[in-house]
């Protein structure tokens, strides 16, 4: 199948789901009634789900392909550098001390940007970088901080639980459309600044020091990558809280579809994660409705077997 | 012969540990250079302070008498490429993906390849004999084609000056034979220069025009391989005995070993 047509198959699909999101939910509201007054403040609702979907969706995969190339291993996620575990951290020390709702965002993303910084001065060896050392110190300091929360939480009770489980485990509800655009900028503009390495992270993926032989400076575009990766997920756990595997399968996938090649792999990942995303977000909010499953749940839940099949099936990633 | 690529009294190394101690070296225009020398003698060092992998302590390093430091790293790319051993990666790049990339030095940052870059990495493909092989990707090839393709790729840089790092130590004999005499087409009829590590004595005799001995990251001694290939030398470096006799056919010396016990 040539790319055109499979470019063309996702953008269709991809229409056809983001329908799907704005017409089915808790109630369903026939296509022909969509565009009804009386149907405006469910439509906005869900129309602010559907954007978030393709900005979370996008931005954890693209980052998860930029961090897989970057440290050429493709079980990198984007949560790699302890991004997660340092907004939750902060999150459940905003809870326990009160405060106000409006400021967790905020207390999210200073928590993972504050991980970030450990985790890359930890893994910094005379100015470089070593890969090995970034995955380790990403682990050590997930682990640390994750145990902390449990600390917290086992001292605090459980009502501070109750609170952070959406964050945990991630929602697509969006509460305050401005977040969602405070979001977008950085998340839009980390995926641009990432699609413009393209090229590098092609040579990148073949070693570093093959990309200096091809006239690629890899350690600085391995920081200015990281940087911005960390940057992304940060921003993204502030309205999404932490949803895993997405920047994990996604990309995956979609190396099998159209191979490794950067410069076609980003743009049609992002494709492919926002109509992933949109009907994980779909099944969270209809499966058991009108309980809404927390989307890691269901990313987990799909994302786990999808994974080992690959795993088991091609050694080809 | 105008030198191609200067080197004075170069040191470097990884961390505090020198391994090239102060090494000069020219290599003239079209020459076939070979690297040999002990393991650990510094030859593939060499190699990585030569194309800047590696840092340099103390000398420099001209190409066509301009500091290489100086000279942007993609316009250093597109006059000088470097052949590694044996590539290994978890993404499965196509063997035609692979050798454009060997145009990334010519390309700006998002710019797509040309029709032109296309056809060269075509050229390049056919000179290496792998264009039967353009959509395998590199996980299915044995050792002997992923040479062959990573030959290609640096070839589609265009360079002048060519580096590699045993190029044949993965290959059989016939492939072995194959790839040098490869590089001695092109050298012969390209205009291409290359310089070469390999630890087989009598191909670095059969091929080069000159060879270099290394010895702990310095040069022990240079000129021709009739200068180069004598026994007091090699038993001096490597400290084993060894024969030289000719060459039944191409009447260059010719390295026997002796079997320490009979």
């Amino acid at each position: 199948m040539s790319l055109n047509r499979k470019l063309l198959i996702l953008f269709l699909l991809l229409g056809a789901v983001i329908i799907f999101g704005l017409i089915k939910g808790a109630v369903n509201i026939p296509l022909a009634n969509l565009l009804l007054k009386d149907n405006q403040v469910i439509l906005n609702l869900r129309l602010l789900r559907v954007i978030a979907a393709i900005l979370v969706g996008s931005g954890l995969a693209i980052s998860g392909i930029a961090l897989q190339a970057i440290l050429r291993n493709p079980l990198a996620e984007p949560y790699l550098l302890g991004t997660s575990s340092g907004a939750g951290l902060a999150a459940v020390i905003a809870v326990i001390i009160g405060v106000s709702r409006i400021y967790m965002p905020l207390a999210a993303f200073l928590g993972a940007v504050l991980s970030i910084i450990i985790v890359y001065n930890l893994s910094r060896e005379k100015g470089m970088i070593a890969d090995k050392s970034l995955i380790l110190s990403g682990v050590i300091i997930s682990v640390a901080f994750s145990s902390v929360i449990v600390f917290l939480v086992s001292l605090f009770g459980n009502e501070a639980m109750h609170e952070m489980n959406w964050w945990l485990w991630g929602s697509l509800q969006v509460y305050d459309y401005r977040l969602l655009l405070l979001v977008a900028f950085p998340v839009i503009l980390g995926i641009c600044v990432i699609y413009f390495f393209a090229q590098d992270l092609n040579a990148i993926s073949m070693g570093e020091e093959a990309a200096m032989h091809l006239g690629i400076d890899a350690q600085n575009i391995k920081k200015i990558l990281i940087l911005v990766t960390a940057l992304i997920s940060a921003s993204l756990i502030c309205i999404c809280g932490i949803i895993g595997f997405v920047g994990l399968i996604v990309p995956h996938m979609m190396r099998l579809v159209v191979g490794p090649n950067h410069k076609v792999l980003i743009p049609m990942t992002c494709l492919a994660a926002s109509i992933f995303m949109i009907l994980c977000d779909l099944m969270s909010r209809t499966l058991f409705s009108p309980v809404e499953i927390p989307i890691g749940v269901i990313t987990a839940i799909i994302g786990a077997p999808v994974f080992i099949i690959l795993l088991k099936k091609g050694k080809r990633i | 012969m105008s030198a191609l690529l200067k080197i004075n009294n170069l040191r470097g190394g990884y961390h505090k540990e020198d391994i090239i101690k102060g090494l000069s070296l020219d290599v003239n225009q079209r020459d076939f250079l070979v690297i040999i020398g002990p393991n650990g003698s510094g030859k593939t060092t060499l190699l990585r302070l030569l194309t800047r992998v590696l840092s340099l302590k103390e000398g420099e390093i001209l190409y066509k008498d301009e500091n290489i430091l100086q000279m942007n790293l993609k316009r250093f790319c597109r006059k000088v490429a470097f052949v590694s051993g044996d590539i290994s990666t978890d993404f499965s790049f196509t063997v035609e993906e692979l050798v454009l990339m060997g145009r990334i030095p010519h390309l700006k940052r998002l710019q797509y390849e040309t029709k032109r870059d296309i056809e060269i990495a075509r050229e390049k493909l056919v000179l290496t004999d792998t264009l039967n092989l353009k959509d395998k990707r590199i996980d299915e090839l044995s050792a002997g084609e992923r040479q062959r393709v990573i030959i290609a790729q640096a070839l589609a840089q265009e360079p002048e000056l060519l580096f590699l790092d045993e190029p044949t130590s993965h290959l059989d004999i016939g492939h072995q034979v194959q790839i040098l005499d490869l590089l001695k087409k092109l050298n012969r009829g390209s205009n291409l220069t290359i310089v070469m590590i390999l630890h087989d004595l009598n191909l670095a005799s059969a091929y080069s025009n000159r060879i270099v001995l290394l010895d702990q990251g310095m040069v022990f001694k240079e000129g021709t391989p009739e200068e180069v290939l004598t026994y007091q030398n090699i038993e001096k470096v490597y400290k084993t005995v060894v024969l030289v006799n000719d060459h039944p056919v191409t009447g260059k010396p010719n390295v026997v070993l002796v079997p320490g016990d009979r």
